[in-house]
């Protein structure tokens, strides 16, 4: 898996690299806003505007006061790895091993958390409970940015 | 027990026979094939014939990748001209059990008599020449047009395409917060594949040491490729009965003490609370809640292991240790050995035995509590056995007897 490029949107020069291999979400008028944050540098979810609670998988109600007054908010991106495998089976062409998948827990709330990888690491030197943030993959042609979080790297 | 005694439907319900066909690797055989085999040797099996069979049920239905059903209702029902008075077969279960489940308040609200219960795969031979990658739909092919939808949403486009690892990052985050080894967890794999060796019918049956296992090349850390099932053909079959037909059938019939479907948190394989655990925990609180009789009265336990961390989830969901203390109870093995205190995947469980897809632990209960599993018999004739199947957001379970 090749290192996901900065947060921010993405430039010309970025469309002309090889666009690494992914099997893509299928976009909705519910999940838009979190495939297509990335563009420009957020990662964005649904969030309560009766009582603040995000929600992720995207739904119609809000879980806490069943408003469904439900806006759209963006995090800071900054996380914690709940917990993470170095996948090394080789699944299929064009993913190559070894690469970290990861349940992520965002800062903004105990309960708001993620499936994504872990990049721009060495894979075996992921550990538990470190901190990581937001880094986007650009699929500009097909309008989706993949949220992967990479190490906060002191200073 | 805190439900009142009328309250437990089940009690009404019995296992009255069962049926299994070929088992292999790779058959290439008609699956439809495969499952009648057993739905035809389990109504052998409980003495009946086809026209005693009034009720159907299955998992996941005809539906799913290629090689994960064998045969959906309609098929069954027509190949075997069948007269029923209810039926129901489909995938949004408490685990691959729940079609016995269903199978058993069918027959305790007076809709049927015997019900005919299967779950067959060929995912064997589907993989072998049938053009199914070993992974989930869609994560096949890189020049693919397919886009993830559902709750494969959340988890295909970060390249996990695998159950293998899913499962794996529960298994590191119980590593973590208990301790957990991997020689411990290895006794579930070395544990089923000396038991395969007692199975006529299990895939892999060659001996394998724990440093085997240790050895095997890395899935998705920590999981191994010996903590990973074996795909494979085969069918398997109940009969679920009423249990005043008593009289009518070949043998006394497993008796159905107590059963559990319970999810107490989101029903996702990411978002459950716990991330050392799974639903199997919730199952296994409510089941005892339907029972007097206690985790140390269990003589033999099947307990679905497609992944091998997953036992360890039934292992502590169901009582018979405390939540964490899973990798202690395993150490060595011999707890869960055929003579050791919980007599443990029997037939080999997934592992070595062959991916029957939670099916072929309630069949092994079975077998064991009536004293007919040849050289892998648990010794001192069992009487209280579980059944358990389902991983991630999905567990059901049920609690047997043969001593009514």
């Amino acid at each position: 898996m090749s290192a996901a490029s900065g947060s921010s949107g993405v430039g010309a020069e970025q469309r002309e690299e090889e666009v690494p291999f992914r099997i893509l979400p299928a976009l909705s008028d519910r999940n838009r806003h979190f495939w297509q944050g990335g563009r420009d540098g957020e990662l964005r979810f649904q969030k309560c505007n009766g009582c603040g609670y995000f929600l992720h998988p995207p739904s119609v109600i809000c879980p806490k006061c069943w408003s469904k007054d439900i806006g759209i908010a963006a995090v800071s991106g900054r996380a914690e790895v709940l917990t993470f495998s170095v996948n090394v089976q080789n699944w299929m062409p064009g993913l190559e091993p070894p690469f970290v998948l990861a349940i992520v827990g965002l800062v903004e709330q105990d309960d708001l958390r993620l499936t994504t990888n872990i990049v721009n690491i060495d894979p075996y030197e992921v550990t538990i409970g470190m901190p990581v943030q937001v880094v986007f993959e650009p699929h500009p042609d097909d309008e989706v940015w993949i949220p992967l979080f990479e190490p906060i790297t002191e200073g | 027990m805190s439900e009142a005694t009328d309250l437990i439907g089940e009690r009404r319900a019995v296992i009255s026979g069962v049926g299994q066909s070929d088992i292999g690797r790779r058959l290439f055989r008609d699956p439809l094939e495969l499952t009648i085999d057993a739905c035809l040797a389990a109504i052998e099996d409980a003495g009946l014939t086809t026209a005693d069979i009034d009720g159907l049920s299955t998992y996941p239905g005809a539906s799913g990748p290629l090689g994960f059903s064998g045969g959906g209702i309609t098929d069954v029902h027509d190949a075997l001209r069948l007269e029923v008075n209810w039926f129901t077969g489909g995938i949004e279960y408490p685990g691959q059990l729940g079609a016995v489940v269903n199978a058993c308040f069918a027959v305790a609200a007076g809709l049927c008599k015997h019900v005919l219960v299967w779950r067959s795969v060929f995912e064997g031979s589907a993989q072998g020449k049938g053009g199914r990658a070993a992974v989930m739909p869609g994560a096949g092919s890189t020049t693919t047009s397919f886009k993830a939808s559902g709750f494969m949403e959340w988890l295909l486009p970060f390249s996990v395409p695998s159950a293998a690892t899913w499962i794996a990052m529960y298994a590191q985050r119980h590593f973590h917060e208990y301790g957990t080894t991997r020689e411990q967890l290895g006794q579930i794999a070395v544990n089923a594949r000396k038991n395969a060796a007692l199975n006529p019918k299990a895939i892999y049956t060659d001996p394998m040491s724990l440093d085997d296992y240790l050895a095997a090349r890395m899935i998705s850390t920590p999981l191994c490729l010996y903590d990973c099932d074996v795909p494979c053909d085969g069918g398997t079959a109940f009969i679920v009965s009423r249990a005043d037909t008593a009289a009518d059938l070949r043998r006394p019939p497993i008796q159905v003490e107590a059963l559990a479907t319970a999810l107490h948190g989101r029903p996702s394989w990411d978002q459950y609370h716990d991330l050392t655990s799974m639903p199997a925990q919730d199952a296994g609180k409510e089941l005892w809640k339907r029972t007097d009789l206690k985790p140390t009265d269990v003589d033999v336990a099947e307990m679905y292991d497609g992944f091998s961390f997953i036992t360890v989830a039934w292992l502590e969901g169901m009582g018979f240790c405390k939540k964490g203390e899973a990798g202690p109870f395993l150490e060595g093995g011999q707890r869960i050995a055929l003579d050791g205190e919980l007599p443990l995947n029997t037939n080999g469980g997934q592992l070595s035995g062959g991916r029957l897809h939670g099916f072929g632990f309630l069949h092994e209960a079975c077998v064991q509590l009536w004293g007919e599993a040849g050289d892998r018999q648990v010794p001192n004739n069992p009487e209280v056995g579980v059944a358990c199947a389902g991983g991630g957001p999905m567990a059901g379970t049920l609690l047997l007897t043969n001593s009514r």
